[in-house]
């Protein structure tokens, strides 16, 4: 495998952790968030700063993972406060204070990162056999939470809190569940991010990208585990088979987004079911 | 016998209007009681301030003993309040079955961490079944319920409710928007759970079922509770008369 080949499956694979991760927040609990980013940056710069100081993986990724997750319950109080379209909102806030919070601060590295990260000790291709890995894990672990009791809750809490509320469920705890299981996630992609690239600027964790995973979960098919893991693999290799797409992200997944929810809002796990269903029929 | 729920002097006020005016209401288990009242009269808010949507200026609600005026809706529930919706609020994403099996299975929703370790669904898939049968709404299971027409989303909002195993059953406005046949047989239903020991309570316009069913009313009448006995004394009283129809008619009838 050339080198080119094993960095693009770290990507694809750090790409599937977040999308799938997102997908528990956004997609089986229903609520939109537009600030995946930043819980997958607050993960890096943790991993990073940890890595620096322990040069211990194991240690690093965990507090990636915990303080992704600690933000991630922060802004979920939030996500009891406000509801829909007004979620999304305070969601790209958080994605921009976060940015600009750590370009200010020294002890982040302000505008130059983070570049001293110690290597994790297992070569590139050790490194992209652990991130893929973690995204199948993340991919088992999102099966699971859908066909358990907590999923199925996720489902009712998305459609309708009041009526969710009236069938005894505490509809605060399984909210703040979804955003602390899902950004402990993102923040576990942010620590395997951190060892991939061993530089970490803010950049990183824009809003571009959490527009990209929010277009990954809805192109996708939203709620659907295996049609959010397959548009993150194609829409992480897509701006690769066409390269001038590249300076075009925003533009290609905000309008893949605004196409997707307009014809098709089931995504393509919707189209795919749709599919089935009709060469089922006689 | 100790009250299964009791709203001790509640009173509520939005702005210029008080929506109730030391509500006082006590409810013995096994009891079937119809809450009528005009428009306006507070039946809504008294609803509301029973189930934890809204909290009392003061005054207390109980539930088996317990002062509740403080919880959330989701805690009351547990403590054994089921209420169904006057407007329908199935989850329409979901089969028919789905929606009775979430509410089924409130003991293993009690908490996120608790939820996630359980998986199995077939106790509560088979006590659903039943439900769904003793509401007449068998053969229906695996449709989505935004395919059902309001008659049997209704009937869905019943079996939800019972689905809860409630010490007390809150039913705002179960028949509206059915036709006579309909509101006849859902109304059946209700008597039904009530006949096993369920404690129901009926906010209910179609008085015709209200008084074939219910076996003592409570008349709300400007936020108070104004009227309360065996139905055709309550009928009978002149105060809910007045209520109803205005005083310058009753007096014009009278005469």
């Amino acid at each position: 495998m050339s080198a080119y080949e094993i960095s693009l499956l770290s990507v694809v694979g750090i790409n599937v952790i977040l999308a799938v991760s997102l997908n528990l927040i956004s997609g089986f609990c229903g609520q939109i968030s537009l600030g995946h980013g930043a819980f997958y940056g607050a993960g890096a710069y943790a991993a990073a700063l940890t890595a620096v100081a322990t040069h211990n993986l194991v240690l690093a990724l965990v507090a990636g993972a915990v303080v992704g997750s600690l933000l991630g319950i922060i802004v979920g109080f939030a996500s009891l406060r406000v509801r829909s379209d007004f979620l999304a909102v305070t969601t790209i806030g958080v994605n921009f204070l976060f940015t600009g919070f750590v370009r200010k601060q020294s002890w982040l590295g302000g505008e130059m990162g983070i570049s001293s990260i110690p290597p994790s000790g297992l070569g590139a291709t050790g490194n992209m056999v652990l991130i893929l890995a973690c995204a199948l894990i993340t991919i088992a672990l999102s099966l699971y939470i859908n066909k358990s009791w907590m999923g199925f809750t996720f489902r009712a809490v998305g459609e309708d809190e009041d009526a969710a509320a009236t069938l005894a469920v505490n509809v605060a705890s399984y909210k703040l569940a979804a955003f602390g299981i899902g950004t402990a996630l993102a923040g576990l992609a942010g620590g395997l991010y951190a060892y991939f690239t061993q530089f970490i600027t803010a950049d990183a964790f824009d809003f571009v990208v959490s527009v990209m995973l929010l277009a990954m979960v809805v192109i996708g098919g939203i709620g659907s585990t295996w049609g959010v893991a397959v548009a993150a693999v194609v829409l992480t290799l897509l701006p690769e088979a066409i390269r001038f797409l590249n300076d075009y992200r925003l533009l290609v997944f905000g309008g893949l987004l605004v196409l997707m929810i307009r014809l098709a809002p089931g995504g393509m796990a919707g189209l795919f079911k749709q599919l089935v269903w009709r060469s089922a029929k006689p | 016998m100790s009250a299964v729920l009791a709203v001790q002097a509640a009173s509520i006020r939005f702005g210029g209007v008080q929506a109730l005016q030391e509500a006082s209401l006590r409810v013995e288990p096994g009891e079937f009681v119809g809450l009528i009242g005009p428009n306006g009269a507070g039946k809504t808010t008294l609803l509301r301030v029973i189930t934890g949507i809204l909290r009392p200026d003061t005054g207390h609600v109980l539930l088996r003993g317990a002062d509740v005026t403080h919880q959330s809706t989701a805690a009351r529930v547990r403590q054994g309040l089921a209420l169904t919706h006057q407007i329908v609020r199935p989850f329409r994403s979901m089969t028919v079955l789905d929606n009775v099996v979430l509410a089924a299975g409130y003991h293993r929703t009690s908490g996120p961490l608790h939820a996630l370790f359980n998986v199995s669904r077939g106790s509560e898939t088979e006590r659903a079944m039943a439900i769904l049968g003793k509401v007449g709404l068998g053969g229906s299971e695996r449709k989505l319920a935004d395919a059902l027409p309001l008659g049997q989303l209704k009937r869905l909002e019943l079996a939800r409710a019972l689905a809860l195993e409630p010490s007390v059953l809150l039913l705002d406005e179960p028949l509206a928007g059915l036709n006579h046949t309909e509101a006849l047989q859902q109304a059946d239903t209700i008597a039904a759970v009530n006949a096993e020991s369920t404690t129901v309570i009926l906010v209910e316009h179609n008085l015709e079922q209200v008084m074939r069913v219910c076996r003592r009313i409570a008349v709300l009448n400007a936020g108070a509770i104004v009227s309360d006995g065996a139905p055709a004394q309550v009928m009978a009283d002149p105060i809910v008369r007045e209520a109803y129809v205005g005083d310058g008619v009753v007096a014009h009838a009278d005469a």
